[in-house]
């Protein structure tokens, strides 16, 4: 549709940076971080190009690039946005270059391999989040371990080498799964293509398998209670770029895959097994949020809450089919989807800026530990004030972006069962317990010891990166209707996808949603 | 008109950020200006407004501002609704709010004291705290002029933030922090049913706007939700949203955080804390009743509950010696007086009540900042006394605010609350007996305590200590001035505002009354019909119970406090002694504390730590990833020993192996 390759630009302009800033050498950190910063903007420039020309009145792939790749298996250099995708690509971009300056001045060791992963990962994700090709995405998909697994395993903490195989194994172990799922269903189709995925028909059996495939892949990613485990560990000994990334744009790629595979591939399979993914977010939410609740690593607590926060976009995608199996309420499941979305969204804010926050202590006293801080406000008061916003965004308070998609799943869950959205709700409590309790062990008090009395604050640098996410966060939670417009069609297509019973005709009876007549799948 | 409510919202948002960002750049006097001009503004244009519905014909306003979102073809926007009963609360708030920013002046101008020396978060903790002071006004006017349950949310939720901030103001005293913490988190107990409310309007009206629920509301009297084997859903509705009141107007077993937030600088406690935060939730009921009058049980638990309070936590009162405290216990008992008015379906005298405490309670707390003030910081009313000597304006303001708090006949506090009571009395719902009961006694409560403290602050001998008695002296004018400001609507507004609050209709115009009132719940129909003007009013009152339970009250604490006390400084301690279980019970507050802190945050904290432990380190980490980690390696070097080297140990596997397989393939 468009002449311009706007994707992969994107995706590629980041990745050119990496090498360049590689290439570039160690000698003059300025050089590399001038370098790397000048190319995540004009990346984030080039994406808003993404959301500018997105059409938001449509359901169809925009931006869309196709050319053969290995004409042999039919694999397909494919690129193309949707309203679900576009969002999730200009976070990567618009997070990215918080990482590259909040890895200014620590960074001593290696600068510019440091900011080159960071730009490759980006370019990575920016690939997983636009592949419209199995092959492609799965590409990008592995891609994506390995400056991971550099940032965690060089940059890390002392007991990086352990957090850093565990990442690397559990993501390997889930992604195989979704790698036979997918050549599977290249057998059937006899393409590569995710949007003839999409229209294949699949007996009851083969999605069923196909869905718990793509589920070991996407539930470690989201994490998923009970394959959560990675998260903390691997929080904790990324250095605090790697976190940001890690929270704020590689859990959302788990959700993605959600959305992008799983739904409309399978409905038939999510449809019966959604008692599953919302018994495991429920869990995720309640079990994770007492986990964090006692949590002495001040990155541990955030890595809890991201999981616990995660659950509400898995619950928020899944509770649709109970919504479209109940007859008494007409609407809801696009709500649940798209709340689930905002909440990507948003704790790609939050949970970034609570790393950056975290990051700023470490980088001043070299420890996680709450019990290490207390009355930290008296010598930061401006990071006190950013720590206690973003604390509150985290509870989810009205105005900011965390309110919007928890908000969002409550009112769409109370649709499929009472019960479910009132443990779904606990996290007003819980969130507020165990974000505020750290907060009041961690910024207020008096000043405990002679660290926290030599503190310097936020300088510059530091100020302008919290502002600006804070702003965002405010942005969000004050006016999402922006957002929530470029999702709808998109939205309302994958419910009507989902709504449509994909069994071939001797499967009909175990059909379970009643399928609107009226409403006619899009020809993707 | 819609910018003139625009302007009442944003123009204390305005000074708080005009105040909060730039308090170093303009100075104390630069933020104090900013803040009091924007609240000003505020306060002018809501009175105007007021005065627009009183006596000239302004229109019901009821529109939105802006969308914030649609999902699902539901719309959510943020808009205004304002007719008669949000007009009174925005005049009500901006008004207090403006007495309590002049007043703060005076409070706050040596709080560099109230910090450690050299602590960064003490500088310009003075345009802190009005920059805080405005947004919390700015929240509040949210609140009551939303016209959709999610800004009323916003709203909600807002005040609680402010409320946060303020209470632990003073962060480095660690019993603020840990009472701003407790205040936030009962506030979510009480949210979270609130939330779920709100997503049981949505999902069964399809909106979040005030009118069209209200409109639909009828159809749904019937429906009945598949929850607890089966209830009515404008019950479930209603009693999740009050759960919601509970928490922010702090109702039993809720009420706990109310107490605490005492730690908060008074000009808060008067603000947020007694006049206007705190009585949201009555506000809330008031606006939703149209759904309320939809369920009977609803109202009972409405009632018991606001009763429940009213007495018990009076009772409390009796047994404090901190100024501020006696007068929070105080709130709290009233409060329950306006919810439990709530639960009769008086929402009127609810209202109405709201109102008038708003004055004199605020009166109440300010006067005490003000003693508090003379007494440097020190707020033991057993170690005060005889202060009248000292601070006649604050004598005889905060003697006018106690006389309108126990309801003294013709002060405001007298007619709201015999209304209550008559209310309550012609209710036929379930608890109603029990409610008019407590209510009763409370009265005599609330003159026994008021009392006791005015008598032991500002009679009998000075029990300071030399140094604070040599420097006694009046507060100066910005402290006083509000006190005599809020002393004339302490004893007056009642007088001029029950005819039209409670006898005539004066809460509708033209076909849009937002307090709805079915037939069968009408329970001030009686003071309707019987009405023949204010003084019948008082002389009838003069003949009631509870005007004879305060006078009793009020006799008692005289002859307790005043002449006995003269004579024996130690008999408030020898009652307490006396009182013996009696008095332990009250002074544990029944316990609920403790309760609190021992299942609620310790068992919370216990089963994390148990689900931390054993579920993700023992199991799932333990015995599963890194365990299957281990098994792989013990595996491996298990199989290791068959790669001995030796051929005969190869030849013979393969041999074995051979015959195993022929005889499975002979066999089959």
């Amino acid at each position: 549709m468009n002449e311009f390759p706007l994707l992969t630009l994107t995706i590629w302009l980041p990745i050119i940076g990496g090498l360049v800033v590689l290439a570039n050498g160690e000698k003059s950190r300025d050089i590399a971080r001038w370098t790397a910063l000048a190319f995540a903007c004009v990346t984030f420039l080039v994406s808003l190009g993404l959301w500018i020309g997105f059409d938001a009145s449509t359901a169809q792939m925009q931006f869309v690039e196709r050319t053969p790749w290995i004409p042999t298996f039919n694999v397909e250099y494919f690129l193309g946005v949707d309203g679900i995708s576009m969002p999730l690509i200009v976070l990567t971009t618009f997070i990215t270059i918080f990482v590259v300056i909040a890895g200014w001045e620590v960074i001593a060791y290696k600068q510019n391999q440091y900011l080159a992963a960071f730009l490759i990962m980006e370019g990575v994700m920016v690939g997983v989040f636009s592949a419209l090709d199995a092959v492609l995405f799965y590409v990008f998909w592995e891609a994506m371990l390995i400056p991971m697994f550099i940032i965690i395993g060089v940059w890390g903490g002392p007991n990086r080498v352990y957090a850093t195989i565990k990442f690397f194994l559990y993501t390997f172990f889930g992604s195989v799964f979704m790698l036979i799922a997918l050549i599977y269903m290249y057998f059937q189709s006899g393409s590569f293509s995710i949007l003839d995925f999409q229209s294949l028909q699949l007996g009851m059996t083969a999605q069923i398998l196909i869905f718990i495939a793509f589920l070991m892949a996407f539930a470690v990613k989201v994490p998923m209670f009970p394959v959560h485990t990675w998260l903390p560990d691997a929080h904790v000994e990324a250095p605090t770029g790697g976190s940001v990334i890690l929270a704020a744009i590689m859990l959302k790629i788990g959700g993605y895959g959600f959305l992008r595979f799983s739904l409309p591939i399978t409905p038939d399979a999510s449809a019966s097994l959604d008692w599953l993914i919302i018994a495991l977010s429920l869990i995720a939410i309640v079990y994770i949020g007492f986990v964090a609740l006692v949590q002495q690593d001040m990155k541990k607590l955030i890595a809890y809450s991201s999981i616990a926060h995660m659950g509400f976009v898995t619950l928020g995608f899944f509770v649709v089919f109970t919504i479209l199996a109940n007859p008494a309420v007409s609407s809801g499941s696009v709500m649940g989807i798209e709340g689930g979305m905002v909440q990507m969204i948003s704790h790609g804010f939050i949970s970034g800026a609570l790393f950056l926050c975290v990051g700023v202590l470490y980088d001043r006293v070299h420890s996680r530990e709450i019990a290490d801080y207390g009355g930290v406000i008296n010598t930061m008061p401006w990071f006190g004030a950013f720590m206690v916003y973003f604390a509150m965004a985290n509870a989810g308070l009205p105005g900011t972006s965390g309110f919007v998609g928890e908000f969002m799943v409550i009112l769409a869950t109370f649709r499929a069962d009472f019960w479910w959205s009132f443990l779904a709700a606990t996290p007003l409590i819980l969130a507020a317990a165990f974000t505020l309790w750290m907060v009041k062990r961690v910024v207020f008090g008096e000043v405990k010891n002679e660290k926290v009395a030599a503190l310097a604050d936020l300088d510059i640098r530091e100020r302008i990166n919290l502002g600006v996410l804070a702003a965002a966060v405010l942005a969000l939670g004050l006016w999402p209707a922006p957002l929530m417009n470029v999702m709808h069609a998109t939205v309302e297509n994958l419910v009507a996808q989902v709504s449509v019973c994909k069994l071939p005709e001797a499967e009909r009876g175990e059909c379970l949603l009643a399928r609107p007549e009226s409403v006619a799948v899009a020809a993707p | 008109m819609e910018n003139v409510y625009l302007t009442i919202v944003l123009a204390p948002l305005l000074g708080a950020i005009v105040a909060g960002f730039f308090g170093g750049r303009i100075g104390r006097r630069g933020a104090h200006t900013v803040t009091i001009a924007g609240v000003a503004v505020s306060a002018a244009l809501s009175l105007w407004v007021l005065a627009g519905f009183i006596w000239g014909d302004q229109a019901v306003f009821n529109g939105p501002v802006y969308t914030w979102m649609v999902s699902d073809g539901m719309h959510f926007e943020v808009g205004f609704l304002i007719d008669k009963l949000t007009a009174l609360m925005m005049a009500t708030v901006t008004f207090v709010s403006l007495m309590v920013h002049i007043y703060t002046i005076g409070y706050m101008a040596d709080d560099e004291h109230n910090w450690p020396h050299g602590a960064l978060s003490g500088r310009n903790s003075y345009q802190r705290f009005f920059s805080y002071i405005s947004l919390f006004t700015f929240s509040m006017l949210m609140l009551v002029m939303s016209n959709n349950f999610m800004q009323l949310f916003f709203g909600w939720e807002a005040v609680g933030l402010v409320s946060y901030l303020l209470i632990g103001f003073w962060s480095t005293r660690e019993s603020a922090i840990f009472a701003n913490l407790k205040a936030f988190l009962v506030n979510r107990v009480g949210d979270f049913g609130f939330i779920l409310g709100i997503a049981a309007v949505g999902m069964y009206f399809g909106s979040m706007d005030y009118a069209e629920v209200f409109s639909k509301a009828p159809e749904h009297a019937e429906t009945q939700i598949d929850v607890f084997g089966g209830v009515s859903l404008m019950t479930l509705i209603c009693i999740l949203l009050f759960i919601g009141a509970m928490g922010k107007s702090a109702q039993v077993p809720l009420h706990v955080w109310l107490p605490d937030s005492m730690e908060g600088p008074t000009p808060i406690s008067a603000l947020i804390h007694a006049a206007t935060m705190v009585t949201a939730g009555v506000f809330m009921v008031a606006r939703m009743s149209p759904l309320y009058e939809l369920s009977e049980a609803a109202l009972s638990f409405v009632l018991i509950i606001g009763a429940t309070t009213a007495f018990f936590m009076g009772l409390i009162g009796l047994v404090q010696n901190d100024i501020k405290r006696v007068v929070a216990y105080s709130t709290l008992s009233q409060l329950g007086y306006m919810v439990t008015a709530l639960g009769a379906s008086a929402y009127a005298a609810g209202i109405f009540h709201l109102m008038t405490h708003a004055f004199f309670k605020a009166l109440l707390f300010l006067a005490a900042g003000s003693v508090i003030i003379a007494m440097h910081h020190k707020q033991d009313i057993g170690q005060m006394g005889g202060l009248r000597k000292y601070m006649p304006i604050t004598w005889v303001t905060a003697l006018l605010g106690s006389l309108a708090l126990i309801g003294f006949p013709g002060f405001s506090g007298f007619f709201s609350k015999d209304a209550i009571i008559e209310a309550v009395g012609a209710s036929h719902l379930f608890g109603s007996g029990y409610a008019w009961v407590l209510l009763t006694l409370g009265v005599f409560v609330t003159a026994l305590y008021s009392f006791r403290m005015y008598f032991l602050v500002f009679h009998g001998k000075e029990r300071m200590d030399e140094h604070t008695k040599h420097h006694l002296h009046e507060t100066p004018w910005v402290v006083t001035l509000p006190l005599m400001l809020l002393a004339i609507p302490s004893v007056f507004i009642g007088w001029f505002t029950i005819e039209p609050l409670l006898v005539s209709d004066w809460f509708a115009s033209g076909d849009w009354n937002p307090i709805q009132v079915a037939h069968a719940h009408d329970t001030l129909h009686h003071l309707r019909e019987h009405w023949h003007g204010q003084a019948a009013f008082v002389q009838h009152g003069l003949t009631g119970l509870p005007f004879y339970l305060s006078m009793a009250g009020l006799a008692l604490a005289a002859f307790v406090w005043w002449l006995l006390f003269a004579r024996n400084p130690k008999l408030d301690e020898q009652i307490q002694a006396a009182g013996g279980p009696v008095t332990r019970v009250l002074q544990d507050k029944y316990g609920f504390d403790d309760f609190n802190q021992r299942v609620f945050a310790g068992g919370g904290r216990s089963l994390g730590r148990a689900l931390w432990q054993k579920g993700d380190r023992a199991l799932i980490d333990g015995a599963i990833v890194n365990g299957s980690a281990r098994t792989v390696g013990r595996l491996a070097l298990r199989a290791r020993h068959l790669q001995t080297g030796y051929l005969y140990h190869y030849a013979i596997a393969m041999i074995v192996g051979l015959v195993g397989l022929m005889t499975i393939f002979v066999t089959f």
